[in-house]
């Protein structure tokens, strides 16, 4: 008899007190890895697909533009609108935005700079052109246009 | 000997853990810088006056306009955009065999222009087209694929390797030209369409 009576007894052998650890460094590793989004995107965003993706090392050099549509057309109506950071600008307020979005770089890094334009799909080449000869007169020619992977394709 | 009871309940901690991990999954995201990376010419003030006249031969012309019609050497385009890659490559490595042709990759321009009533769905749909003829040059001249060739672009410095592939790909020469640059030319928008 004394041989089944160990089996009667049912204890929780594992710890979980190193549960929250665990969960810890998993909170931590989403901290470093992702960005806070610290600006809502006004404007549509519907973003075109490609194929010939190329990524960029350094996202301390890489500005953002967002160019489309606004998405609250009742109150800023239905003309695509260029924002940066979270203002709405106009094309001739690009060098300005340039000039200061270099200034919070490095002196040995500003000429590296590469503005991404995420553009919504149904936007109209006039405006972006605008932006690009801006961005020309601005001396910050190194552009990508943010697109995503064609699916389906390799 | 009294055992030892915990006085906080460790259970608590997980849950908090949890809905701390849980609102920052829902309000970071993680950065995709991805998209076709392209150089922007000069400014227009500070170009010299095209004196050079471009030889009609070097220059591809691409035209879209506001309905999304493509118009290849001023021909309307009836094929897929793979067969406007095809096209694309045979002109940049035509190399003088037809009159009608490039002189050689140096010389030819690829000449891309929209109107200003363009999609820029098209626009990139056209730009992907163009940007695959010339990787896949590249990337044939060094033996590996169109993937791996962007890869090494988009980090050359990685590794000696890399940089010795990036440099024999677009044919870099010692005084630092490239034998098969990406001239791709993106020409301003006419007003149609704004």
């Amino acid at each position: 008899m004394s041989k089944f009576k160990k089996k009667a007894k049912v204890k929780q052998d594992i710890p979980t007190s190193s549960m929250p650890d665990v969960v810890f460094m998993l909170l931590f590793f989403f901290m470093v890895t992702t960005q806070m989004r610290d600006t809502s995107i006004m404007v549509q965003q519907r973003i075109p697909q490609a194929t010939q993706l190329r990524s960029l090392q350094r996202k301390t050099l890489v500005k953002y533009l967002y160019i489309g549509e606004p998405r609250k057309i009742e109150e800023w109506g239905k003309e695509p609108k260029i924002q940066a950071n979270d203002v709405f600008i106009q094309p001739r307020e690009v060098i300005q935005w340039v000039n200061q979005e270099k200034s919070t770089l490095d002196e040995s890094e500003r000429d590296q700079i590469t503005v991404a334009l995420k553009v919504d799909n149904e936007t109209k080449r006039g405006i972006i052109a605008d932006v690009e000869t801006e961005l020309r007169k601005a001396n910050a020619r190194k552009l990508l246009y943010s697109t995503n992977l064609k699916s389906g394709e390799f | 000997m009294p055992r030892p009871t915990p006085d906080i309940p460790n259970a608590s901690m997980a849950d908090i853990a949890f809905l701390l991990l849980v609102f920052f999954l829902v309000t970071t995201t993680v950065a995709n810088i991805k998209g076709l990376s392209v150089g922007l010419p000069p400014p227009p003030e500070a170009q010299e006056i095209q004196d050079i006249q471009i030889p009609e031969r070097n220059l591809f012309k691409i035209q879209v306009n506001s309905f999304d019609n493509l118009l290849v050497e001023g021909e309307p385009w009836t094929g897929t955009n793979e067969e406007l890659t095809a096209e694309i490559k045979r002109f940049i490595l035509n190399n003088g065999v037809d009159p009608t042709s490039s002189d050689n990759p140096r010389d030819a321009i690829v000449s891309y222009k929209t109107d200003r009533g363009t999609s820029h769905r098209k626009f990139i749909e056209i730009l992907d087209a163009i940007q695959e003829a010339y990787y896949d040059i590249y990337a044939e001249r060094v033996g590996v694929t169109n993937e791996k060739w962007r890869e090494i672009a988009s980090d050359p410095e990685k590794s000696p390797e890399f940089r010795d592939l990036y440099d024999r790909g677009r044919g870099r020469l010692p005084d630092g030209k490239l034998e098969i640059p990406m001239n791709l030319s993106i020409a301003e928008p006419t007003q149609v369409g704004s």
